[in-house]
């Protein structure tokens, strides 16, 4: 893999940091010039698989740490790995159903992993129970270099 | 943050800035708390001053559409920005609650050069067949579009 440039950074799972998170990697990945829509996609996705460790891999124990990675790859593409040290997932295919949760008392959509799917080209999950989450997600960055256009639809 | 109004038929809440998982309980336990002292037939949400959503907003609309379902309320949904949309769309959303625009805004052109995120139909949606069983405790997932 020919990295560009990388970023890496660790913190605790409070849910205050989730906004620092998505933050932080649409930061890094605005060295592309990316469109608004690339932009609110990718800030999205980071959002969910954060709010995932946070809610579900500590069950809400903020002493976890959440570790991130972001790669600048050739031809736009923005990596991002998000991993935990949590209590893992025994079935990821059930976890990726669209509307299962297992926190519906706080009322989680379940639809996190979908958000995911849909914002990225790519998403790829890997856990073990007991053991911890990771998540990689990939997308290509469209340039922003025309009038945006972001109020339509 | 929210901001409440009430009016006779209808209870409005305002939202404002990022709702994320942070932010979605203090919203909820707002707007729960004046549904229950009034049980307005209509509640309205207004996303126009929403800055980030996720799907913690999704349950934030669900969660509200149940509430209402026990007295036979309405939701309404209104001035959701472009990306907000977007979520709504993806997560059948769009589909609980009346969405309503009332600021309108001329298009700049047409949007057919603008990649359009396929409509996912939650009834429809499965989760790709993985060999996540075989693998036992480990597993490893892959999802291409």
């Amino acid at each position: 893999m020919n990295t560009l440039n990388e970023l890496k950074c660790t913190f605790p799972a409070r849910s205050e940091n989730e906004s620092f998170a998505r933050t932080m990697v649409c930061a890094f990945a605005s060295q592309l010039d990316p469109t608004v829509e690339d932009l609110a996609d990718l800030r999205t996705a980071v959002s969910e698989a954060v709010t995932n460790s946070i809610v579900h891999a500590y069950r809400g124990q903020p002493a976890g740490l959440i570790a991130i990675t972001v790669r600048l790859l050739p031809d736009s593409v923005i990596y991002i790995r998000i991993s935990d040290r949590g209590c893992g997932i025994a079935d990821i295919a059930q976890a990726m159903t669209p509307l299962y949760s297992t926190a519906p008392a706080e009322e989680r959509a379940g639809l996190g992993f979908t958000v995911m799917q849909s914002f990225t080209d790519k998403l790829n999950v890997t856990s073990r129970p007991g053991r911890g989450t990771t998540v990689i997600m990939r997308k290509k960055m469209q340039h922003g270099t025309e009038q945006e256009t972001d109020d339509r639809g | 943050m929210v901001e409440l109004k009430q009016e006779p038929q209808k209870l409005t809440a305002f939202l404002s800035g990022e709702l994320d998982h942070h932010h979605a309980k203090e919203i909820r336990e707002a707007i729960d708390f004046a549904v229950r002292e009034q049980y307005p037939p209509v509640l309205v949400l207004d996303f126009r001053q929403v800055t980030f959503m996720d799907s913690s907003g999704i349950g934030l609309i669900l969660g509200r559409s149940r509430l209402l379902e026990e007295y036979g309320g309405t939701l309404e949904i209104h001035n959701p920005p472009a990306h907000i949309r977007k979520v709504l769309r993806i997560s059948g959303a769009d589909r609980l609650a009346v969405i309503r625009n009332s600021v309108r805004k001329e298009r700049p052109k047409p949007a057919e050069d603008t990649p359009k995120i396929p409509k996912l139909d939650i009834a429809e949606l499965k989760p790709p067949q993985t060999d996540a069983e075989q693998k036992g405790m480990e597993s490893d997932y892959e999802y291409a579009q």
